[in-house]
Parts: structure tokens; C-alpha cells; sequence
């Protein structure tokens, strides 16, 4: 480190500011970190022990299937799978549902632009307890979306405590989180790139395919990870939209939580870290190649 | 097209105010019933200002929102300016990637590593119950300051780097250069730090709920409490008055907004003259 210019004085100063901020990241983001590796692979007693991580992989149970027979499952691992199936989906519906609408937005006039990505923020300052509170409400047998349902002349329908509404739940909870990124992404789109591309011959649909979509690629993958990783790890929708004490992965750890095994709780949590994390570095490598493929 | 734009601009603001916009209409209801509206009513309201355990939450909540984001600010702020300052790129580096953890990091895992901790040393010291108001407190501050530094950052990139080289030129100290030229400069990069420091500790729940004790409740634990059993429509009444809030605070600085840009435009109109 050279001191360029300003010299010993500036650094001192530097240190002097950092200081508080690089201890206080160091004790409640680093160590704690450390702990649920550390609770993950002790016991009861804190020795060293793999049971906890062992069992996420190896716990079974007997769940009664669809046709009536009792079936042993893989606990955790069929958790695991539901969760990661649930905010695959809900990932899916909001880039499907927000992509058109960033588009549009970004589209608009500047005063328009500025209304409308605060009307998509407006949900958001609910607080998401009681958003999802309110989807059950509307979702029961008895209530307004049957209600409606019945109006138009089709039968109710059951959805509240199945996986459809728990994805409905996720959808509505991190919608915004989708459209923000790609959003942010397309505002800051050379108007004259689309313009030249028409002028060079392409239609609407190509102007969207070969400029608009690869431009927007950044703001997509944002927005992919900005929804995947809460609907993941969610705990609340699952327990209010769809049925089970254990229903998503999210669920798992409350409930050990809950039941005081702190360390099993520790173990779950330390493989979806292990899980996302991996998941994370495969995205982004995906994303930058498909950046650089795309331009 | 245009029109087709029109109606899926109309369907998506649809499926995002249906929720609540039902939310406030039944906060209105006679009965308790949350499916069949049977007439207009203020009751709600009454109970929710005889609840005692809600507003005492509701109290909480603002202490814990304050004192978080101010703490969150002050520290967020000074770490932004030393790390800006950073000469070193791996030193900066390493910052940044521990700055993002509890950003990219699911908040229950924020929560159940900051629970443990707090336990461990807890049950190290022998105390009868580990959480409470400080640990709720000391989270709130880990997960505000990532968002404070990151608002703050790109205000000392866009500063000119001279501007506390001259006031210390013309005989600042490098505090009064930094209280008197940098910090004008960051201000709104500040404020709008403290802003969203303090509306994510308002709204948190999922890290709140695993470092919270002693019976400091908030107000989004105090929800998740009644959401367990059957919720009355108090809950809703609730909520509509804090939707209302925050829509009339996000009006009122949608206004400023403008009043700002139309006074930039004048005075770049004059300059052209």
C-alpha cells in the first residue's frame, strides 16, 4: 500500500473509519457464519459429530400416497425437492409476468415511467405477513376467488393448502423483486440501438430477440436470483397457503428451531447455504458467458 | 399493440392491488367474517386503539427502526468513505464480499447464524435467556448496513476527489474538510440510506424472529403471533393505516421529487438564456 500524494495522513483516516465497520462485519457476519458450521457438525454436548448432516440425507418417513398405500420417503430430501420445484415455478411465472411489464414501463414517458414503478413498489410496503394473510383469505373454499368463480358459472375450486397456492403466494410476494432489476436494466437502453436495428431491416419480434433480450440479460439474471433465494428459504407462506408442518425446506429449520434442536437446525441451513451458494457461482458463470455470447 | 400494452399494464396492477384493496375493504366490516362484506363499520378501528399488546408492539417497532437506522447510517457512512478511500484492490475486494453476504444470504440463514451465535454466548455466560432488545437491536444493524454503504458509495464516486484536497488546501483539518465538503456532497446518498435502513427494520420479520427475546415483541412477531390463530379484522384495520402512512409519505416525496427536477430545469432554462 503507497500512500500516493496525501501520505501517511489519509491512511490513518481510512483506518479510523473502517475500523468499527470491519469489526462489526467480522463479529455478526463472519463469526456467526462460522457457527452454524460449528453447531452443524457437533452434538448436544459441542464434540464433532456427522449425524446431523448424515441424517438431512439419510431420514426417512411413511407418507400414504395418492392411491391410499404407505410409502417410505426421503424426509429432507423430498423437502428439499418440493422447495427448490416451488421456487423454480414461481421464479418462472414472475420472469414470464414481469419481463412484459418491465418492458413496458421502461417504454413509457419519463413521468409515466416514475408512476408506475412506484404503483409496483406500493404492494411491497405491506408488510408480507399479512399480504399472504390476505391471499389465504381470498383463496379459502368460502371465499372471494371461489365467490367469483361461482359467478361466472364455474365450480369452486380447492386451491388454498395446495402447492398451486403456495406458488401463487410467492409470485405476489416477490413479483416487484423481478421486475425492478430487468426494469432498471432496459431504462438504461440506447434508444438508438433499437432504432438502428429497425433500420437495418429487423421486425418488432427480432428487435426484441437479437437487441432487447441480450441488452436486458444482466437485469434478468438479478431478477432470477432476487426471487429464487427468498421463495427458497421462505417459511410463512408455506405454513399459512399450503398445508404441513413441514412443508418446504424453510419450514425444516423453524420447526427444528422451534423444537429446540438447534443443531439439526444448524445442518439444514448450512446445506441450502452450501446448496444456494454453488447453485449462485453456476449462475453467474452461466450468465457471463451468455453475456458475452449474446453481444 | 398499444392497446394490448394498455390491458396487461391494467391486469398486472390488477393482481397487485386486488389483495389489498380487499384488505382495506373488509378492515371497514361489520362482522368478523373476511369473505362476505355486510356492512360498514368503524369497530375495527375502536378495538385496534384498545389493543395494549399491539400498540405496545407497534412502539417497539419504532424504537427498534430508529435506533437501527441511526446506528446503521453513522457506521454505513464512515465505512463507505474509508472504504472509498481504500487504496489496496484486495482489501476492497474482501470488504465488498462480506458486505454482500447478508444481501445475497436468505434471511433465514442471517437469522439462525446471528440466533446461534447469540446462544452460544448466552449460554457460555450462563444467562437465563441469551435474546432480547440488544440482540434484536445488533441484527437490525448487521442487515441495514450493506443497503447504507451501498447508497453511499456511488455519491463519493460521483464527488470530484479534489473537493476535500481544496478544503484542506485553504486550511481545513481532514474532519472539518470531510463535515464541511464531503458530507454536503453524499447527503442525499445518506438520506436515502437512513430511509431504507429504517423501512426494512420496520418490516422485518423472518430475522427478527429468530433473534428476538426477553418479550420484546414487534410489531411483525405481534402479527405472526395472531396469524397462528384466527386473525380479526382489527389486523386489517391495522395495516390499512399504515398503508395510508406510507402512501402519503411516498406522495409527499414523489412531490419533492418533481419540485427539485422542475427547478433544475429552470435554472438550465436561465443558463441557456
Amino acid at each position: 500500500m503507497t500512500g500516493r500524494g496525501k501520505g501517511r495522513r489519509g491512511l490513518t483516516l481510512e483506518n479510523l473509519l473502517l475500523t468499527p465497520y470491519s469489526v462489526w462485519a467480522a463479529l455478526f457476519i463472519l463469526v456467526p457464519l462460522a457457527f452454524v458450521a460449528y453447531y452443524a457438525f457437533t452434538d448436544n454436548q459441542f464434540r464433532f459429530t456427522l449425524d446431523n448432516v448424515v441424517k438431512f440425507f439419510t431420514a426417512t418417513s411413511s407418507v400414504t400416497n395418492e392411491a391410499g398405500q404407505s410409502q417410505e420417503v426421503h424426509t429432507y430430501l423430498l423437502i428439499f425437492w418440493r422447495s427448490l420445484k416451488l421456487a423454480v415455478i414461481s421464479t418462472v411465472i414472475c420472469l414470464l409476468m414481469g419481463y412484459p411489464m418491465a418492458y413496458i414501463i421502461a417504454r413509457a414517458a419519463p413521468r409515466a415511467q416514475k408512476t408506475m414503478v412506484t404503483l409496483i413498489m406500493i404492494p411491497m410496503w405491506m408488510n408480507f405477513l399479512i399480504r399472504t394473510y390476505a391471499w389465504m383469505t381470498i383463496l379459502q373454499d368460502t371465499g372471494i376467488f371461489n365467490g367469483l368463480l361461482d359467478l361466472v358459472g364455474l365450480g369452486p375450486v380447492h386451491i388454498i393448502g395446495t402447492e398451486a397456492a403456495v406458488v401463487v403466494g410467492m409470485v405476489y410476494d416477490y413479483f416487484p423483486y423481478m421486475i425492478m432489476p430487468i426494469y432498471s436494466v432496459m431504462a438504461k437502453m440506447d434508444n438508438r440501438l433499437l432504432e438502428a436495428a429497425q433500420d437495418l431491416g429487423c421486425s418488432n419480434l427480432q428487435v426484441l430477440r437479437r437487441v432487447v433480450w441480450p441488452l436486458s440479460l444482466p437485469g434478468v439474471f438479478s431478477g432470477i436470483s432476487m426471487v429464487l433465494i427468498p421463495s427458497i428459504s421462505t417459511f410463512y407462506i408455506s405454513q399459512k397457503l399450503g398445508n404441513g408442518k413441514f412443508f418446504l425446506i424453510g419450514d425444516a429449520i423453524e420447526g427444528q428451531y422451534v423444537a429446540n434442536n438447534l443443531h439439526f437446525a444448524a445442518a439444514i441451513a448450512f446445506i441450502m447455504m452450501i446448496i444456494l451458494l454453488a447453485g449462485m457461482a453456476l449462475m453467474r458463470r452461466l450468465a457471463d458467458r451468455h453475456m458475452r455470447g449474446g453481444m | 399493440m398499444k392497446r394490448a400494452s394498455k390491458l396487461y399494464t391494467a391486469l398486472i396492477f390488477l393482481f397487485l392491488f386486488a389483495p389489498i384493496a380487499i384488505l382495506l375493504l373488509f378492515s371497514f366490516n361489520e362482522t368478523k367474517s373476511l369473505s362476505v362484506f355486510s356492512g360498514f363499520s368503524l369497530k375495527w378501528y375502536r378495538e385496534l386503539f384498545r389493543d395494549g399488546d399491539t400498540l405496545e408492539s407497534l412502539k417497539n417497532t419504532l424504537i427498534l427502526a430508529c435506533s437501527s437506522s441511526v446506528i446503521a447510517t453513522v457506521m454505513g457512512t464512515a465505512a463507505a468513505v474509508g472504504i472509498d478511500k481504500l487504496r489496496s484492490k484486495y482489501a476492497r475486494a474482501a470488504i465488498n464480499t462480506v458486505t454482500n453476504i447478508p444481501m445475497t444470504n436468505p434471511d433465514i440463514i442471517t437469522g439462525i447464524s446471528l440466533m446461534l451465535m447469540f446462544v452460544f454466548i448466552g449460554g457460555r455466560l450462563g444467562l437465563s435467556s441469551s435474546l432480547s432488545f440488544w440482540t434484536m437491536l445488533m441484527s437490525h444493524v448487521t442487515f441495514c448496513l450493506p443497503y447504507v454503504i451501498l447508497q453511499v458509495l456511488p455519491k463519493l464516486r460521483q464527488m470530484d476527489p479534489a473537493l476535500p484536497e481544496a478544503a484542506m488546501d485553504l486550511g481545513c483539518t481532514p474532519m472539518q474538510a470531510f463535515f464541511k465538503a464531503e458530507l454536503p456532497e453524499i447527503l442525499p446518498g445518506i438520506v436515502t440510506g437512513l430511509i431504507m435502513a429504517f423501512t426494512l427494520s420496520l418490516d422485518d420479520f423472518v430475522i427478527s424472529y429468530f433473534t428476538q427475546g426477553n418479550g420484546f415483541q414487534t410489531l411483525p412477531i405481534r402479527i405472526y403471533s395472531m396469524t397462528k390463530k384466527t386473525v380479526t379484522p382489527k389486523m386489517y384495520a391495522l395495516s390499512t393505516i399504515i398503508f395510508f402512512v406510507i402512501l402519503a409519505l411516498l406522495l409527499l416525496s414523489n412531490l419533492q421529487d418533481e419540485r427539485a427536477d422542475n427547478r433544475l430545469r429552470q435554472s438550465k432554462h436561465n443558463e441557456r438564456r
